[in-house]
């Protein structure tokens, strides 16, 4: 409606303009004849008095307020003109776009998200995690986490936080009260003072108070909004009523917001946090298992607070010296502690796109110059008929502009579609819930458009219209060194994109590399046809030696007599499925003067089998045998990293080590030593020390995992031994049913992902490179058609026109390699943290980028290089 | 005259011809071909008037809301011609611009003859 009445009201002025000028014409024309000229000399000299008509009109239109929206509907029509003319540049000039600008938006939306907006807690800026420290920390997290003990003497001997809180990942199993549904979940404990600290006020409900949150306290539970809709359909009446945790009756207090899914979307409940230790142990401060949030004080730094803190542990440390207790405190704030995992992926998958984002704007932008060099007349002529420059510039970048406009609209479409499914398939990202597009996220993407389409048609725009305009009219096609300078700047911008394209290259293959290396990693032992199973004994039923011990027995004569079974044993934790319990021990044959972390090993629990189904090789002594149980258990066996660490390689056989078990220490005699395993193939080989299983201790072997050697598909396998494990105990929920197959892929998945990204990146990157440099080189042949004619006339070999050219086209190819190359020296350093048993200098990788980007180089070259060589002199002189 | 000339005098004309026009119109009604003939005329043809800036300027003028203008026929041709009228707010502009221009003219004076300005 507003646009109608505007195009009628100045259709109207313009009609109106043009009949003011005609009559003030014809009176012109009227007096000088009056004074006496000829009807011919009269007119003639009314219009010398007037000048150009058609000028004043087009100037006394500029005084109308709205010719600025004139101007932009036609630019935008002569734009969407020119680039209808050639509809397959358009085309995919605007896909490249869209897929650059929707991939950066994409990235930009999920790193606003995760690791920019502030945590939904109040004042989340105040809220930062405590961590213990070690001072002779070997290379590790320096980030430990916290006893206990430690806690409760921080937040009842220090000031400078307005108060800290105290939670523990813990799992469970949850079912009905007849026992029903069991499930197994991931759950939190949290003290009393947590949600209030964070301002968290349930959704139904009320929260944990003081008194229950205490080691043998009324059992109560926070169930989370989803296990809430899910388990229980959203129905509040469900508070005070009870369920099952780990068959314990507990009373359901209250329901979490939606919202709160902290610090993980799979945890399903929150129990009080001292419930989740025993009396003893919750005062302990060797064994370390919490993370501690705390709120700054208004007016005390964040330094003069956690030096507080540190001061107290460093008195605990001096009162427990042969303990593992640590010295320091040290602090960060609560989500960079939150994001720390994903931070350098998504800033390095950002870079990434960005690098793509800006290859493309190249491109486009080298395109351009192209184009606009085949229009080097028509603007010059354009110009020399009073065109302005600034008229001629803009009608360029509108151009460009529209191109940008309508790939963003389609990357838009496209980032809306990919950032959902990014976050979606992102294993372990954190508050991948808060990931969606708002006005920011519009903004962003509206401002990449207008720079990217700034950038893109700038550079052409400026040199196409410069002021030689009457070399361009003078200038023929035969002259050689016309359009030098040009040739220059679109060889410059090909440098920069080829050298973009060798960082994003080098980098793509290192994670690729180390992906590979994560893929193929050897775990140690066994991975075809094994399935494996965990589950845990609820302790209250199986509350003996004797009866954990009977139960594990059965199941492994149970499982063994399956068909389809070739072997089966018991492990607490398998191999590859990510760390389990570490504890300090000392060496008898060789004390140690004080507590250090050296003295410090992984411990899993096995069967007699366990190293022969898995493979694992024994290289001294002897593995257990079936008298190792009940409470002969005073025997380990140790890995090959462990011996190699503490007994530097000699035999360990017969030595003893004294374990502390919480707070209660025991002898362990040395009986065998076997291969290494590895726990998590993106981590370091660790000692491990194993002890039997079939001691029964339901400390220690309640939760345990049975892996089985099949003869057949070892999925099939599954529910089988399921069925033998439910004719044993039928209110036995078994979880993490995965092959050791599933078990490296799930812990590889996210390198992986990451890898594969940036190097689908890269490849586009490559192509839009290859293209660039076909584009440059077959512009330069059409440029001097007419020269390698006389050159080929006055009897050049055909080889030599060849290596000309070729020559031409791989020199920025060259340049920007070695540039490419020098600057992917700093920006490897960035995604070394990413990298698993690569270097960033790794010799192949980067042989590998070279030897790709100058044969695809050759390619995009060859054939340009190769018409050239075939030109017929005589046509290519006759050629205008 | 030369081109120089020529220049000189467009470039004086720049600014002020917004007012000579209002005062022009202050006369009565006028249209296009009239303003110009009339500034022409009183300076004695030093001000030869361009179509190409005037026709923008009375537009402009239009524009500001500083003149109104109505196509009426002419009283001594038997033709309409499109006569520009000043409104009210026209009427206080040119006694702004009319007060900034001699402020501007006696500083210029006080600068170049600063003897006259002594006796």
């Amino acid at each position: 409606m507003r646009w109608w009445q505007i195009w009628k009201g100045t259709a109207k002025r313009d009609a109106d303009l043009e009949r003011e000028l005609l009559s003030d014409l014809e009176l012109e024309e009227e007096e000088q004849r009056e004074r006496g000229l000829s009807a011919e000399e009269a007119r003639s000299a009314a219009r010398r008095a007037f000048g150009n008509t058609t000028l004043i009109r087009e100037q006394t239109r500029a005084a109308w307020s709205w010719v600025w929206m004139e101007r932009l509907v036609r630019d935008v029509k002569y734009g969407t003109r020119t680039l209808l003319r050639s509809p397959e540049f358009a085309i995919v000039s605007v896909l490249v776009m869209a897929l650059g600008i929707g991939a950066t938006t994409s990235l930009f939306t999920m790193v606003r998200a995760v690791l920019l907006q502030p945590l939904p807690f109040r004042d989340s800026g105040k809220l930062v995690m405590l961590y213990e420290h070690y001072r002779h920390n070997k290379g590790g997290d320096e980030f430990n986490a916290v006893a206990p003990g430690d806690y409760r003497e921080w937040r009842s001997q220090t000031h400078g936080f307005e108060d800290m809180a105290a939670m523990r990942s813990y799992g469970g199993i949850l079912s009905g009260v007849h026992s029903e549904l069991p499930e197994v979940v991931q759950s939190e404990g949290g003290s009393a003072n947590l949600f209030p600290l964070l301002g968290v006020a349930p959704a139904f409900g009320r929260l944990f108070t003081e008194a229950e949150d205490k080691p043998k306290g009324e059992p109560v539970v926070l169930l989370t909004w989803s296990l809430f809709q899910r388990r229980f359909a959203g129905d509040p009446s469900i508070i005070g009523k009870q369920i099952h945790l780990d068959t314990i009756p507990t009373t359901v207090v209250g329901v979490l917001p939606n919202w709160f899914t902290y610090p993980d979307a799979r945890v399903q409940y929150w129990v009080p946090y001292a419930q989740t230790f025993s009396e003893g142990d919750y005062s302990m401060h060797a064994g370390h298992q919490s993370e501690v949030v705390a709120r700054l004080k208004p007016d005390i730094s964040v330094e003069a607070a956690t030096h507080e803190v540190s001061a107290v542990q460093y008195r605990i440390r001096l009162a427990y010296a042969t303990r593992p207790v640590a010295e320091d405190v040290w602090s960060r704030p609560m989500i960079d502690d939150l994001v720390k995992g994903v931070r350098t992926q998504l800033l390095v998958l950002l870079c990434a796109v960005g690098c793509m984002l800006l290859i493309a704007c190249l491109n486009l932008s080298n395109l351009l110059v192209a184009r606009a060099a085949s229009r080097r007349k028509e603007v010059a002529i354009r110009g020399s008929l009073g065109g302005s420059r600034l008229a001629l510039i803009r009608e360029q970048m509108t151009e460009s502009l529209l191109i940008c406009v309508a790939g963003g609209g389609l990357g838009l479409l496209l980032s809306l579609a990919s950032t959902q499914w990014l976050a979606a398939h992102w294993r372990n990202l954190p508050r991948a819930d808060s990931v969606h597009v708002d006005g920011w996220v519009l903004t962003f993407a509206a401002g990449l458009v207008l720079a990217t389409g700034l950038m893109a048609g700038l550079v052409p725009a400026i040199s196409s219209t410069g002021k030689e305009l009457l070399s361009a009219l003078k200038e023929s096609s035969r002259s050689a060194s016309g359009s030098a300078s040009r040739a220059r700047l679109r060889k410059t911008m090909l440098t920069v994109e080829i050298a973009l394209t060798v960082m994003l290259l080098v980098s793509a293959g290192l994670l690729f590399k180390s992906f590979l290396h994560l893929r193929m990693a050897d775990l140690g032992c066994r991975i075809d046809h094994v399935i494996t199973m965990k589950f845990g004994l609820p302790e209250i039923q199986y509350d003996t030696r004797d009866k954990v011990m009977l139960f594990h027995q059965s199941l492994l004569e149970r499982v063994r007599r399956l068909p389809g079974v070739r072997g089966a044993a018991l492990v607490s934790v398998a191999p590859g499925s990510g760390p389990h319990d570490d504890r300090v021990f000392t060496i008898l044959e060789k004390p140690a003067p004080s507590y250090t972390l050296q003295y410090e090993a992984m411990t899993l629990t096995a069967d007699p089998q366990y190293f022969s189904v898995m493979q694992i090789p024994l290289l001294r002594g002897r593995v257990f045998t079936e008298h190792e149980r009940l409470n002969n258990d005073h025997y380990i066996v140790v890995s090959k990293q462990f011996v190699d660490q503490f007994f530097s390689g000699d035999d360990p056989i017969g030595k003893h080590v004294r374990v502390d078990w919480n707070d209660m220490g025991e002898i362990y005699e040395i009986i065998g030593e076997v291969g290494d395993t590895i726990y998590d193939v993106t981590k370091p080989v660790e000692a491990t020390m194993y002890f039997p299983i079939l001691s029964g201790s339901p400390d220690h072997t309640s939760e345990a995992t049975i892996v089985a050697w099949t003869s057949i598909d070892p999925l099939a396998m599954s529910i089988p031994i399921q069925q033998q494990i439910s004719a044993l105990e039928p209110e036995l929920p078994v979880y993490n049913v995965l092959t050791m197959d599933q078990i490296l892929g799930k812990t590889t998945a996210t390198q992986g992902f990451a890898a594969n990204l940036v190097l689908a990146f890269a490849s586009l990157s490559l192509l839009l490179a290859a293209v660039g440099l076909y584009g440059v080189l077959s512009y330069l042949v059409t440029q001097r058609v007419s020269e390698i004619g006389i050159r080929l006339a006055l009897g050049a070999q055909r080889e030599q026109i060849l290596s000309l050219i070729l020559f031409d086209g791989l020199r920025p190819a060259f340049i920007g390699l070695i540039l490419g190359l020098t600057a992917s020296a700093g920006t490897t350093q960035l995604i070394r943290s990413m990298l698993y048993g690569t270097e960033p200098t790794d010799p192949a990788v980067i042989g590998a980028v070279i030897l790709t980007l100058l044969l695809i180089a050759l390619f995009a070259c060859i054939f340009p290089a190769w018409r050239a060589s075939r030109l017929d002199p005589m046509q290519a002189l006759r050629t205008e | 005259m030369t081109k120089k000339q020529a220049q000189q005098r467009a470039n004086l004309l720049q600014g002020t011809l917004d007012m000579l026009v209002l005062r022009t119109l202050l006369h009565g009604p006028a249209h296009g071909h009239q303003i110009g003939k009339h500034i022409q005329r009183t300076t004695n043809d030093f001000l030869q008037m361009q179509h190409g800036s005037l026709y923008p300027a009375l537009h402009r003028l239009e524009e500001r809301g500083w003149v109104t203008s109505k196509w009426e026929m002419a009283p001594d041709r038997n033709r309409e011609f499109k006569y520009y009228r000043l409104t009210e707010l026209g009427r206080k502009q040119l006694v702004i611009e009319e007060s900034q221009w001699k402020q501007m003219a006696e500083a210029v004076a006080r600068v170049m003859w600063p003897a006259a300005e002594e006796s």
